[in-house]
């Protein structure tokens, strides 16, 4: 009893962890360029096979995966916002959804093109193989370190946002772009390297994801509606809120499948309904 | 609802609007003897699918990015109640529109308590909250969906099996929602509805209770939907999940965007397109997937009036 509801808490945390990675890119993404960055998910996707087409053409491991990933997708994401996102600032933010709507799809549609619908494996390396006992449930290793990585990954971002003059830049440029740039401070480089690092952290929460579930076209387009769910819910105002939304989700989630299992796949969007109804602007969210 | 001066419509957009009905009216009315009826009958369906949605996006400027929930559960209903529990197709029809209204009336009421892309992402929750319903519901056949739905006797006289008088059917129906949006449209809120796609807060200071006439046009939209669903379902004699899922929320938004996103006759030209292509290219696989998100890349960068929009664009500048 208590090890079934430990193992799903931890899938719960695990889902949670992946949650708030990506809604933390997209929320990133939101703040500056007010896109909605529908192809977060496609990233995420592009960049668990990347990872997983280096190991099986070019022999690269994990390790190797988890720096160079994000650094492909961080690049190829900056080439779609120099060749076409930018040329949509300043038009209503529904276009930069459709436009990466349209994208997503392109993405997606390749992938299932070339490697079907149906999954491929990624070893967990060698590294964090095995678990330990923690008396009341087993932790594999991997899995606590994905948990443990997120965790760090979000909180440096928080910092970096919120503590460091990169930061004050970025928190300046998403409430005024324009006179940030009469200070002289190059925005539209900003933008294009605000949008290379929200994909590149999609990318390497793609890469992480490689040995839990499978690398499959679909994965992507399976979690985002899911996180859409999140920032709705923590609105996208905070960054601590996508973190803590994404992770209490997650969290939610497992509880459901421990409880009721059907309910499952449902629960985050009853959730949503139940907090437009009692708090319309999100629980972090400041009211419009 | 207080009282609306309505101007005077400018003669140009009258001529324009009357000929572009008249050329909708035309092709509808001889499409069957040209094309494969089932496919004229999926275009059409699918026209008025478009059409609903574009009272929302090209009037009232909401973003819902899930329609297909609309469309898809009266799909289903009509088909069950048509099928399982043998009503005349009428009322299923009347069943299957009723029940997409009132899921409109539910989520529009939580939906437009955000607006811009905060709408477009709940509506998405919504609609998936939908999709895993069908999946999991033992009515629905899951992976299967409803198959074999008869399509009946029209009026309990003409039998609809022939694919021509069940086009004719369709080809009414389709008439009948397209000539209550084109009376919305151009109701005083019609124009109540433009005045708040253009500047909310000061129809907001003009003492309209905006959320009202939102969810007044989410809801219209929503059971216009739903009826292209009923439709569907007894044109194609089934309902599958492809109907309910995301991606056909996605298609709708391409096909009134490359239409022509607040042209009355734009987003059935762009239904025209999209089937096309999904039917011609149907062999190809996941191309189509490729193709559709290329043509919404290109849209979105290069045209973004839509076919029908560029064209009036040239009419206006001749004439």
């Amino acid at each position: 009893m208590v090890q079934a509801l430990s193992g799903q808490l931890l899938i719960g945390l695990i889902n949670g962890s992946f949650y708030a990675l990506l809604s933390l890119g997209l929320a990133v993404i939101f703040g500056l360029l007010n896109v909605v960055n529908f192809a977060h998910g496609a990233q995420y996707m592009l960049g668990a096979f990347v990872a997983w087409m280096g190991m099986q053409y070019l022999g690269l491991g994990y390790w190797w995966a988890l720096i160079l990933t994000p650094l492909v997708v961080g690049l190829l994401a900056v080439v779609f916002e120099r060749l076409f996102l930018r040329r949509l600032y300043g038009l209503d933010p529904l276009y930069g959804l459709l436009l990466t709507f349209g994208a997503a799809l392109v993405l997606e549609g390749i992938f299932q093109n070339i490697f079907g619908i149906s999954g491929n494996s990624y070893p967990v390396p060698a590294l964090l193989q095995g678990g330990s006992n923690l008396g009341f449930m087993y932790l594999p290793r991997y899995r606590g370190w994905v948990v443990v990585v997120s965790m760090a990954i979000c909180f440096g971002s928080w910092f970096v946002i919120e503590k460091t003059r990169l930061g004050a830049y970025l928190r300046a440029g998403t409430e005024k772009p324009l006179l940030l740039q009469g200070f002289g401070v190059n925005v539209p480089v900003m933008f294009t390297l605000t949008y290379g690092f929200g994909a590149a952290l999609a990318a390497f929460a793609g890469v992480m994801a490689a040995p839990i579930y499978q690398v499959t076209p679909l994965m992507g387009s399976n979690v985002i509606m899911v996180v859409f769910a999140v920032v709705v819910i923590g609105g996208m105002g905070s960054i601590v809120g996508s973190i803590v939304t994404g992770l209490g989700l997650g969290l939610v989630e497992g509880l459901t499948k421990f409880y009721y299992a059907p309910a499952s796949d449902v629960i985050v969007f009853v959730v949503m309904a139940i907090v437009l109804l009692v708090r319309p602007a999100g629980l972090f969210g400041k009211a419009q | 609802m207080s009282s609306v001066p309505v101007l005077p419509v400018p003669r140009v957009r009258r001529t324009w609007e009357a000929w572009s009905y008249a050329a909708l009216f035309t092709v509808g009315f001889m499409a069957p003897w040209f094309v494969y009826p089932v496919f004229a009958m999926n275009v059409l369906c699918l026209a008025l699918f478009a059409s609903a949605f574009n009272l929302l996006l090209g009037y009232a400027g909401l973003l819902s990015f899930g329609h297909a929930a609309f469309l898809g559960s009266a799909a289903y209903v009509t088909g069950q109640a048509v099928k399982v529990w043998g009503l005349p197709v009428e009322l299923g029809i009347l069943a299957g529109t009723a029940v997409a209204a009132l899921l409109g009336l539910l989520f529009g009421v939580l939906a437009i308590r955000r607006s811009g892309i905060y709408f477009a992402m709940i509506t998405l929750g919504f609609a998936q909250l939908v999709y895993f319903l069908v999946v999991q519901m033992s009515w629905t056949g899951g992976e299967d969906g409803l198959q074999g739905v008869p399509r009946g006797k029209a009026l309990g006289l003409v039998s609809l099996h022939d694919n021509l008088s069940m086009y004719y059917f369709v080809f009414a129906l389709f008439m009948a929602g397209f000539w209550l949006i084109h009376r919305t449209i151009h109701s005083p809120f019609g124009h109540v509805l433009r005045a708040i796609r253009e500047n909310e807060p000061r129809a907001l200071s003009l003492g309209y209770d905006v959320n009202r006439y939102k969810l007044l046009a989410f809801v219209i939209s929503a059971g216009l939907s739903g009826l292209a669903g009923s439709m569907k379902v007894l044109v194609i004699q089934s309902a599958t999940l492809s109907d309910v899922h995301w991606h056909r929320s996605g298609a709708v938004v391409l096909m009134t965007l490359l239409g022509g996103m607040g042209t009355p006759v734009g987003p059935s030209v762009g239904a025209l397109l999209v089937v096309a292509l999904e039917n011609y290219m149907a062999s190809y696989g996941s191309w189509v997937t490729v193709i559709t998100g290329g043509v919404f890349m290109t849209c979105v960068l290069a045209f973004r009036k839509g076919i029908v929009g560029e064209i009036k664009e040239l009419v206006k500048r001749w004439f």
